[in-house]
């Protein structure tokens, strides 16, 4: 435990004294910012609409109408901003060296995977944590449940992770950052477009597709419902991605 | 404490290390000594617990290297070729995670860390980033993770490449230091490096071991006949004549007479010491016997000797070219891997 620690403290700290925990942070708040305004203005403007039937403006649920499509939009500024997050986390090492340092201490290569989850795991988990200033000024005004957000978050996390656990097994069969980053990039983007297809390829393919998307696993979230079917999909992404991670650093040493 | 027994390591079909055997005892210094490519980095990665072996077993301390990785690997200081430092980490934080790694405790490591960073001579840097360190420096922190855990064995990977004279020095007293703790492996393809620093030297061509001795058996063992070189002052007269008449004497070349007399170079017929013969030769014509010495090959011609003369069969040769291509890309330390795959 000590092992993995120390390897997540190490990449955490590596985050921070680059540039890209800042930049990875304070881009993901500037989009999150303008998709908070841009789903207040929607529902303000809804608000106002609905008040033209009745008498002066309604009140809407703010769950409904503005925290649910906040969140969905949040799930793709994700698909876009993690895969450059875990690009570094193999391909760096590999590329410097370093990996040498890893590969020759007395550590399993499941806990230098560990480490290197969890560190990237706190980062994201922090950049999460930058909107609950949002959040907050949300119940200053106004009167949202509390509960569908937090499930909402779980999702965000556990889909986050796998984004991340996707990302590592990427880097680790790399040793070029960019090719890590679109690779990372490009299987999520299809993981997501899987359901569109899940209409037009007949029923079993179709729901075979339209379960394997990962994005589709996250509405339940965002509604305020935590479905362990979701919640046993994530989690097998993630444990899937990093046993493939270790797989990929086992055969790196046998192809020499 | 270091086995290795016919150890074979392929890339795809091509082997860079073919069936290479040697053992190193406890407290021992073993060069190991090849050209650019011949092996010495997969080998000893291979003890490292870094590259499994294809073929064979390797033992260090008592623990296989395939079956016990993890205790192979607490029990052995590595310091690959290029320094695996951290850019962005200071040398004291670096440090720090390495000692972390290895499982020194938080009350260990404060001492432990005062204690290497002041043997390697690395303390006034202690606060300075890794990534702005000169070349010397990263190689003395590179040194000094490598001792960091006190392991029983280090492996040092062209530990003084890169240095200047005066820190190659420096690096060699260290070693040698360490040696009474430690046993240690280093590679090297610089030969009086070996001649100093070493006990035993294991020389390694094409994936292949083509010599295995301590420095000054190798330097007297490869040569058939003995060259005696002399500097004698014959006040004119022409030495050829006298000096091919002393019994055992096979060949003799005189030089043109100078301030300092002749320099004149006599070999010997096989294993006969002609030294005597020749003294009471030169003395009873009356002339001046300045110097007298045994010219021995020096470590240099019996290296080309070996790795020239001693053309190994087979899929070696591909092994070292391959590998030779890669070493020469500094840039990428793990070039060997990747040219391997190919």
């Amino acid at each position: 435990m000590n092992n993995i620690l120390a390897i997540a403290h190490r990449e955490l700290r590596s985050y921070f004294v680059s540039p890209i925990a800042y930049v990875v942070v304070g881009l993901f708040a500037l989009l999150y910012g303008y998709f908070y305004i841009a789903s207040l203005a929607f529902m303000v403007q809804f608000s106002a609409q609905a008040g033209m039937f009745g008498g002066g403006p309604q009140t809407v649920n703010v769950n409904e109408f503005m925290i649910r499509p906040l969140l969905s939009n949040t799930a793709i500024i994700l698909l876009f901003i993690l895969p450059f997050l875990t690009a570094r986390a193999y391909a760096e090492e590999k590329r410097s060296g370093t990996i040498e340092l890893l590969l020759t201490s007395p550590l399993s290569d499941l806990e230098i995977i560990l480490g290197k989850f969890l560190g990237a795991l706190a980062l994201f988990l922090l950049m999460l944590a930058v909107t609950a200033v949002h959040m907050g000024i949300l119940f200053w005004y106004g009167d949202p449940e509390l509960g569908s957000i937090l499930t909402g978050y779980l999702g965000l996390a556990l889909m986050g992770g796998s984004f991340i656990a996707l990302g590592l097994l990427v880097s680790s069969a790399t040793r070029n950052q960019v090719v890590a980053g679109v690779g990372t990039f490009s299987l999520l983007l299809l993981f997501w477009v899987l359901s569109w297809m899940s209409d037009s390829a007949g029923p079993t393919a179709g729901a075979i597709l339209s379960y394997l998307s990962i994005l589709e696993h996250f509405d339940d979230f965002s509604k305020g419902v935590v479905d362990t079917a979701h919640v046993a999909y994530y989690l097998s992404f993630i444990a899937f991605g990093l046993f493939l991670t270790a797989k990929s650093v086992d055969s790196e040493r046998w192809r020499g | 404490m270091i086995e290795v027994q016919h150890v074979t390591k392929r890339y795809g079909p091509v082997a860079a290390v073919s069936d290479v055997s040697f053992r190193v005892e406890a407290g021992q210094i073993l060069g190991f000594l090849g050209p650019n490519g011949a092996g010495k980095t997969t080998t000893m990665r291979v003890l490292t617990g870094y590259l499994p072996p294809t073929e064979g077993t390797a033992t260090v301390a008592g623990f296989d290297v395939l079956k016990d990785p993890i205790e192979v690997k607490r029990r052995t200081g590595y310091l690959p070729e290029t320094p695996p430092l951290y850019p962005d980490m200071t040398v004291r934080e670096y440090l720090t995670f390495v000692a972390r790694i290895n499982g020194l405790s938080a009350a260990e490591r404060g001492n432990r860390l005062d204690q290497v960073m002041e043997r390697t001579s690395v303390g006034d840097v202690a606060d300075r980033h890794c990534g702005k360190l000169s070349k010397g420096y990263r190689q003395r922190v590179g040194l000094a993770q490598a001792i960091l855990h006190n392991p029983d064995v280090l492996i040092l990977d062209e530990p003084t490449a890169g240095l200047d004279p005066k820190q190659i020095i420096e690096t060699r007293e260290l070693i040698k230091e360490l040696a009474g703790d430690h046993t240690i492996i280093l590679s090297t393809h610089i030969l009086p490096e070996v001649a100093q620093t070493c006990e035993r030297v294991v020389i390694i061509n094409k994936g292949r071991v083509v010599a295995e001795d301590s420095p000054d058996n190798l330097t007297g063992r490869l040569h058939g006949a003995v060259t005696v070189q002399l500097q004698v002052d014959t006040g004119g007269a022409d030495p050829t004549a006298a000096l091919h008449a002393v019994p055992g004497v096979a060949a003799v070349s005189v030089g043109e007479p100078g301030d300092e007399g002749r320099t004149i170079e006599i070999q010997s017929a096989q294993d006969v010491d002609i030294r005597r013969d020749l003294a009471n030769a030169v003395v009873s014509n009356g002339w001046g016997l300045l110097e007298m010495r045994r010219a021995r090959l020096s470590l240099e011609e019996i290296f080309l000797q070996l790795t020239t003369a001693e053309e190994p069969a087979g899929d070696g040769e591909n092994a070292a070219d391959e590998e030779n291509a890669a070493d020469e890309d500094l840039d990428e330390p793990a070039a060997a891997t990747e040219s391997a795959d190919e």
